[in-house]
C-alpha cells in the first residue's frame, strides 16, 4: 500500500515526473498535434478522459487478477481493455455529441497506442495504489501532459511566424524545443518535499 | 477492432469467422503466456533470491547464511519460508558459526526525484545500522545518484548509531542527514556536496524505518538467533 | 542512401534482400519515418540499455511478423487489429520474463518500457502494413530489417548520450579522467536533444544529395 499523499501525487505526475518530458511517453501525439493550440488542448482533454477511464479499468483488472493468481495475464488485458474502451468511448461520442466528435476527430483511434495510457495502468499498478490514488494519478498525468502539449503548441506556433532554416523546420525542432521545455520541468524536481 | 464505415464490399463478414480468429488467436496467446512464464519462472525465481541475498550480505558484513522472517500486523516475528507476496519480510544473517550478525530490512520512501528503495542492516548488540545499500533510484545523474556509489557517503553507514532508549519504544537519537562536512555526532550521515536533498532523503527514509522496526525488534531477538551448535 | 541492387519484385520471393535493407536505412523506423520515439528517448541513456531494447523490440516484431503471415488467411479484415495486438502483447509478456531470466538488472533498468514495447507505432505498423500481406519468408527479412535499423537507431542515442554523459562506453571508461561528464545528457532533455541533433544530422545529409541530384 503505497503512503504517498494525494497532493503529492497529482504533483508528481503533472509536474515532476510529466508523462512527456521525464518519462517520454506520448511522443508521438506530442510531436504530431502540438501544431496549434486549439487542437492541443482537445487532444490533452481526450487523454484526461481516457486516461481516467483506463485507469478505473486497469485498477479492476489488477485486483481481479492477483485474486486469481495470474498477474503475468497484466499486460495482455491492459491493452485489450484500454483499445476496447477508446472503441466504446468513440461510438458513445459519436452517438451522443457529434459535434465533439467531429472536433476530436482521428485523435481518439490515436490515443489508443499512446504509450502514456498503458504507461499509466503499468505505473499505479507497480506503485500499489489504491483506487482514488489511481484517479488523482490520472488526472495528473493527463493535466501534465495537456500542459506539456500546450506549451509546446504555443512555442511551435510562435516558431511557425520565425525565420528557421528549412532543414531543421519539422521534427527535429521540435525535439530540440521540448528538450528545452524538459530541462526547465526538471527544475521542478523537490517540489513538494 | 474499429467497426470499418463500409463501402459496398462483396461479401458481409462472417461472424463465425470471426469469433473463430479472435477465439483462436487468444487461446494461442495465452498457452504462449502460460508456458513461457512456468518455463522461466525457476530461473527468475533463482535470480531473484541470489540478488537479495548478495544484497543483504552486502549490508550484513560477516554474515554467511541468513533465514528469512514475516512482520504480521500485530508486530510479532513469524519464521517464513518460501516466495513473499505482500508479507513485510526482515532477514537475519548469521555468520559461519551460526551467531546472529545483525539484521537486514528494506524500505523505501521519498527521494528528490523519485521513490528511493533501500536496504539497511542492523546489529541488535551495537545497536547500530551497519550497512546500507540502494536497491532502487532515480535521483538526478551525476549529482543526486551519487548516493549509489559514493564511498565517503556509503562509509557513514558502517557504524551509524541507533541507539534504543532504555525501554526499546523509540530512538535515543534520531537518524539525521546534515551538510557535508558536518557530522559530529554517531547518528548524524555527512551529506553529499550537490546532493543535499538526496543524502537527507535518504537519512529520513532510515530514520522513519528504524523507528518503526527497531522497537518490534527489540524484545523479539532472541526468536531470530539460531541455536548455536 | 543505398539504393540496393535489388532482384525484380516477385522473382526470388524468399531471399529479396531488400525486404531486409530498407529497415535499416532508406526507411529506418526511427530516422526516416518517425516511429517508436517513445523507448528511443526513454532507454537510450547507456548504450547497454540501447542494445538491450534494440534486440527486445526485434524479437517481438520478428515473432509477431511471423504469427500474424502464417495467420493472415485466416483473420477476417474487421478484427485483424485486436488480433494483432494480441499477439503483439503475447510476445511482450515472453520478451518480459526471458529479459527477468537472463539479466535482472537490465530487466531493472529497462523497467516499464519492456511492456510499453507493445503500443511501439513500429511493430503495429508493420503488422499491417506488410507482415498480414506478404509471405512468411519476406515478412521475417522485413521485420529483421526494421528491427535492427531501429536498433541501429537506438545505438545511435545510447552511445552518444553515455559517453557525453558518463565519459563510458558500456561501462568502460573511454574518455579519461579528465573529463568532466555532460549530465545533461543523462537527463530527459538530453534524449531529446541527442535524437533532434541525430534527425538533423540525417536531414542535413538528405539536402545535399538531393541538391547534387537537382545540380546534375
Amino acid at each position: 500500500m503505497n503512503q504517498e499523499s494525494l497532493g503529492f501525487i497529482f504533483i508528481n505526475a503533472c509536474f515532476i515526473n510529466n508523462f512527456v518530458l521525464a518519462y517520454f511517453l506520448g511522443i508521438c501525439p506530442f510531436l504530431g498535434v502540438s501544431g496549434s493550440i486549439a487542437t492541443a488542448s482537445r487532444m490533452g482533454a481526450a487523454v484526461t478522459f481516457v486516461m481516467l477511464i483506463s485507469s478505473i479499468c486497469a485498477f479492476g483488472i489488477h485486483t481481479l487478477l492477483v485474486a486469481i493468481d495470474a498477474p503475468y495475464l497484466e499486460l495482455i488485458s491492459y491493452i485489450v481493455v484500454i483499445a476496447s474502451t477508446v472503441q466504446t468511448v468513440e461510438m458513445f461520442i459519436k452517438k451522443v455529441s457529434p459535434t465533439l466528435f467531429r472536433q476530436l476527430g482521428i485523435f481518439l483511434p490515436l490515443i489508443t497506442t499512446n504509450c502514456a495510457i498503458l504507461g499509466l495502468a503499468l505505473f499505479q499498478t507497480n506503485r500499489g495504489y489504491n483506487f482514488v490514488q489511481c484517479l488523482v494519478y490520472a488526472l495528473g498525468a493527463g493535466a501534465g501532459f495537456t500542459i506539456a502539449i500546450v506549451i509546446m503548441a504555443g512555442l511551435r506556433e510562435e516558431l511557425d511566424l520565425s525565420d528557421v532554416p528549412g532543414v531543421v523546420r519539422g521534427t527535429a525542432l521540435a525535439l530540440m524545443l521540448a528538450g528545452l521545455l524538459s530541462l526547465t520541468f526538471t527544475g521542478f524536481a523537490g517540489l513538494g518535499g | 477492432m474499429s467497426a470499418p464505415d463500409m463501402k459496398f464490399t462483396i461479401e458481409p463478414p462472417n461472424s463465425w469467422h470471426m469469433i473463430r480468429a479472435l477465439g483462436g488467436v487468444g487461446v494461442l496467446c495465452s498457452l504462449l503466456i502460460v508456458f513461457t512464464f512456468q518455463a522461466t519462472l525457476p530461473t527468475i525465481t533463482r535470480n531473484k533470491a541470489e540478488a537479495l541475498e548478495r544484497a543483504i550480505f552486502n549490508v550484513i558484513p560477516g554474515a554467511a547464511t541468513r533465514a528469512s522472517f514475516q512482520v504480521t500486523d500485530s508486530g510479532a516475528l513469524v519464521s517464513f519460508e518460501g516466495e513473499p507476496k505482500d508479507e513485510v519480510l526482515i532477514y537475519a544473517g548469521y555468520d559461519s558459526d551460526g551467531r546472529l550478525v545483525g539484521v537486514a530490512m528494506e524500505t523505501q520512501g521519498k527521494g528528490f526525484q523519485d521513490t528511493i528503495r533501500l536496504i539497511y542492516g542492523y546489529s541488535p548488540e551495537k545497536q547500530q545500522v551497519i550497512g546500507m545499500e540502494v536497491l532502487e533510484s532515480k535521483e538526478t545523474p551525476g549529482l543526486g545518484d551519487k548516493i549509489i556509489k559514493d564511498e565517503d557517503f556509503l562509509a557513514n553507514f558502517a557504524a551509524l548509531d541507533a541507539t534504543l532508549t532504555s525501554d526499546g519504544s523509540a530512538l535515543e537519537h534520531p537518524i539525521e542527514a546534515v551538510k557535508a562536512g558536518q557530522k559530529e555526532q554517531p547518528w548524524q550521515i555527512d551529506g553529499i556536496t550537490g546532493a543535499t536533498i538526496s543524502s537527507k532523503a535518504v537519512g529520513d527514509i532510515l530514520r522513519s524505518s528504524t523507528e518503526t522496526m527497531l522497537p518490534i525488534l527489540h524484545n523479539q531477538v532472541n526468536l531470530l538467533k539460531r541455536n548455536e551448535s | 542512401m543505398s539504393t540496393s541492387n535489388i532482384a525484380p519484385a516477385g522473382s526470388n520471393p524468399v531471399m529479396d534482400t531488400d525486404a531486409f535493407i530498407k529497415g535499416l536505412w532508406r526507411e529506418n523506423p526511427v530516422f526516416v519515418q518517425v516511429l517508436g520515439m517513445c523507448p528511443v528517448l526513454a532507454v537510450s541513456n547507456t548504450a547497454i540499455n540501447a542494445l538491450a531494447m534494440g534486440v527486445a523490440a526485434t524479437f517481438v516484431l520478428v515473432m509477431s511478423s511471423t504469427l500474424v503471415s502464417l495467420f493472415r488467411n485466416f483473420i477476417p479484415k474487421q478484427v485483424r487489429i485486436a488480433s494483432f495486438i494480441l499477439i503483439i502483447a503475447t510476445f511482450v509478456t515472453i520478451v518480459d520474463f526471458l529479459i527477468q531470466a537472463i539479466s535482472l538488472d537490465v530487466h531493472k533498468a529497462l523497467g516499464a518500457f519492456i511492456a510499453l514495447i507493445v503500443v511501439n507505432c513500429i511493430i503495429l505498423g508493420r503488422a499491417e502494413a506488410f507482415a498480414s500481406k506478404n509471405s512468411l519468408g519476406k515478412s521475417i527479412l522485413d521485420a529483421l530489417g526494421m528491427g535492427v535499423g531501429f536498433t541501429f537507431a537506438l545505438l545511435c542515442l545510447g552511445i552518444v548520450r553515455e559517453v557525453l554523459g558518463a565519459g563510458t562506453l558500456f561501462d568502460i571508461p573511454v574518455l579519461g579522467d579528465g573529463f568532466q561528464a555532460w549530465s545533461i545528457m543523462l537527463l530527459p532533455g538530453g534524449g531529446f536533444f541527442t535524437l533532434g541533433a541525430w534527425l538533423l544530422v540525417f536531414s542535413i545529409m538528405r539536402e545535399r544529395k538531393k541538391n547534387k541530384a537537382v545540380a546534375k
